[in-house]
């Protein structure tokens, strides 16, 4: 916070500067199109289309958004508080094996509003526990978060090569996954919630777990904004010094913050596994962790905008798909560019344009003033 | 007999697969001493893999692939500085925003080029690297022991392998032994100190910037030149994050930083070897076990328990001029 802006208009502050810097990634991303040799507006057109064509491509968009809510809230949640949890993804996957016990162990005994619950404490426990490691090493040992987070996502994807080769896999089988659960191990879909709408769900994945990311959400908005311990990790992630002075203890925020984030992040594991695939397989949260740190920083790490943001990527995610199966020479990486150019636009550039901004709006606001100032006289 | 073959045979695929993690990491060693993280290696080092493979297949010389790798990772590690320098924006950020770019990017191009699956054309042997034979190589291999280290552990290398074991003193001669290494390492310290001085904070961490892409460069050319015939997507598969492990495990320093790569090298190549065949002792080691060992080592370093790595003090904060 180093660098002196004068402050903008909330509106501004928290919707067109973020616009701006959005439009910009969209625009480079228009220009890779164009390199490539297609249309960049026909793109654009199957990228709308595919995403909310029709009622079965909003379920599919709505079920990525689900992912990349959970995702979305874990990076936010760490960014308060001054931390980069660039783990998301590995926490997210070892989530996926407390999600993967609560079914195994439950589904053909018990109806799936048993075993949910259950699974819920599970991802957040495994979520939670994979970034209590890092949490505790940067709080007590003073290793640096982001170096030990991205460290334990590799840590975690040869962890769960492992389990699921050798452990987890049923016997006999030569794939690397669980075996599928049964009805007690499946989500309930919202194709009731879509209807009221008119719309036909069709074969899209869309299930109940969107609304716990909703509550998800809203949790973290009460959190953040309405608690003591939200007071006290803002305080840290605005000034660690203020936050020490003030008598808060920065060791416990970090891993506080650090199990939480790890936590919603487990929670993404809820969503593909008991919601789409019912088993557990290899690479299931495949970049979900990292597409995180996008919402989040596109989201300003609000869940109000994080929700937003987190269906844009839904909207790509599953709009990308359509782009790819009608222009065969963007395939479904042009996701992974326009992601990164989300990152460089709307976190590592995001001050590019506000100098500029600012200039526009101080003129103005100069004028009416002076306006203000002929008036009265 | 059989075991030295066998320890002989290890050390040459030690050597071949350290390469791009002594060129990455040396990358990273020049800008991280001058305040400025980065964690984009693995998009840079991708990003050059790919111009030297799509370069050279276009012109068949592989030394327009070569230069082309530089030419591409320094773009991007100017990026990576325009970002973090100049708009003095959050380094993490700005490196993963790049790794994501390169690797979309890569596959989407090199489709839309050559059409191969995101794969770049096989190179011919113009078009890359050959091995360089030292004078007599094949005459000694039969004497013990030492015949073997002359033929296949110093012989029979690319040039690169070369270049990039010669950068250790290098790099080390230019960080503690010039005018330029010295304010590089101050401006990692203490910029304010460099800026009162009279020396420009941002030329000089943009210079160390410069540095870094080109060292990623010969990475990536040495990926898909030397290594392999061409480019392949994702080729990198995580090499440049066990670079920035390996960077922190030797402490920032040049030459810790060889032997750093050399170990992790040295694990990789054994998973390889060890694959399914049972350890005397120990039973057999989970093949995950050993692909994991570089980055658990590095978590155990960094808590402290094997030494203390301390980053430079001014690392990840952006510069800002007093007013």
């Amino acid at each position: 916070m180093s660098t002196p802006y004068a402050k903008l208009p909330g509106w501004v502050e928290y919707g067109l500067i973020p616009l701006i810097n959005l439009a910009v990634a969209f625009l480079v991303a228009g220009l890779v199109v164009l390199l490539v040799g297609e249309n960049p507006l026909e793109a654009a057109y199957h990228l709308i289309n595919g995403a909310f064509g029709r009622g079965e491509y909003i379920g599919f968009t709505l079920y990525y958004a689900t992912t990349f809510i959970f995702t979305g809230l874990a990076v936010a949640v760490a960014f308060h508080s001054g931390l980069f949890n660039i783990g998301g993804e590995g926490q997210a996957y070892v989530g996926g094996i407390g999600v993967a016990l609560a079914c195994l162990w439950l589904d053909q005994m018990m109806p799936w509003y048993v075993v949910f619950p259950l699974a819920i404490v599970g991802s957040v426990f495994f979520g939670a526990l994979w970034a209590f490691l890092p949490g505790w090493l940067q709080a007590r040992r003073g290793s640096h978060i982001v170096i030990t987070t991205i460290m334990f996502n590799f840590i975690a994807s040869s962890l769960m090569v492992y389990l699921l080769t050798r452990v987890l896999k049923p016997l006999g089988s030569m794939a690397p996954q669980t075996r599928t659960f049964a009805e007690g191990g499946q989500l309930p879909k919202l194709d009731w919630l879509l209807s009221i709408f008119g719309l036909n769900i069709g074969t899209a994945p869309f299930n109940i777990s969107f609304l716990l990311a909703l509550a998800a959400a809203f949790a973290v908005w009460v959190l953040i904004w309405r608690t003591r311990l939200g007071y006290e990790m803002r305080t840290m992630g605005h000034s660690p010094s203020a936050a020490r002075y003030a008598g808060i203890s920065e060791s416990r925020i970090t891993v506080v913050a650090m199990m939480m984030s790890g936590g919603l992040a487990g929670m993404m594991a809820l969503n593909p596994i008991m919601g789409e695939q019912f088993r557990m397989q290899l690479d299931f949260v495949q970049g979900a962790g990292f597409v995180g740190i996008a919402v989040a920083l596109m989201g300003r790490s609000h869940p109000g905008g994080i929700i937003p943001a987190a269906i844009l990527f839904g909207v790509l995610y599953q709009g990308g798909a359509e782009i790819a199966f009608e222009m065969p020479s963007i395939s479904r990486d042009m996701i992974v560019i326009i992601q990164g150019l989300v990152i460089l636009f709307a976190g590592a550039l995001e001050n590019m344009f506000r100098p500029a901004i600012t200039r526009v709006f101080a003129a103005r606001g100069q004028r009416a003033a002076a306006l203000v100032q002929t008036k009265g006289a | 007999m059989d075991f030295l073959h066998v320890l002989f045979v290890l050390l040459e695929s030690t050597i071949r697969v350290s390469v791009p993690l002594v060129f990455a990491a040396l990358a990273g060693l020049f800008t991280e001493r001058a305040g400025v993280f980065d964690i984009g290696l693995e998009g840079k080092m991708l990003g050059a893999a790919f111009a030297a493979g799509a370069a050279a297949a276009v012109t068949q010389s592989v030394w327009v692939g070569l230069v082309a790798a530089v030419l591409v990772s320094v773009a991007l590690s100017l990026v990576h500085g325009y970002a973090s320098i100049t708009q003095r924006g959050n380094q993490i950020v700005s490196g993963v925003a790049i790794n994501f770019i390169v690797a979309g990017s890569t596959v989407i191009l090199g489709e839309a080029w050559f059409r191969q699956g995101g794969r770049t054309p096989a190179l011919a042997e113009g078009a890359r690297f050959q091995t360089i034979n030292f004078p007599g190589a094949d005459a000694v291999r039969e004497i013990p022991v030492l015949g073997p280290v002359y033929a296949d552990l110093l012989s029979g290398h690319f040039l690169l392998t070369y270049l990039a074991f010669a950068m250790v003193p290098f790099s080390w001669w230019i960080l503690y032994r010039t005018r330029f290494g010295l304010r590089l390492r101050a401006v990692g310290e203490n910029p304010g100190a460099v800026d009162t001085a009279g020396i420009s904070v941002i030329w000089l961490r943009y210079r160390a910037v410069i540095c870094c892409g080109i060292l990623c460069g010969f990475a990536g050319a040495y990926l898909s030149l030397a290594m392999t015939a061409g480019f392949v997507k994702g080729m990198t598969a995580g090499k440049g994050y066990i670079a920035l492990a390996a960077l922190i495990f030797a402490k920032w320093r040049p030459l810790n930083i060889m032997f750093a790569c050399l170990l992790f090298g040295f694990l990789d190549a054994l998973a390889i070897r060890l694959q399914g065949t049972p350890l005397p002792l120990i039973g057999q080691v989970p093949v995950q076990l050993m692909q994991a060992l570089p980055y658990i080592l590095t978590v155990v370093l960094l808590a402290g328990f094997i030494g203390k790595a301390i980053p430079p003090k001014a690392g990840g904060v952006p510069y800002v001029k007093e007013r």
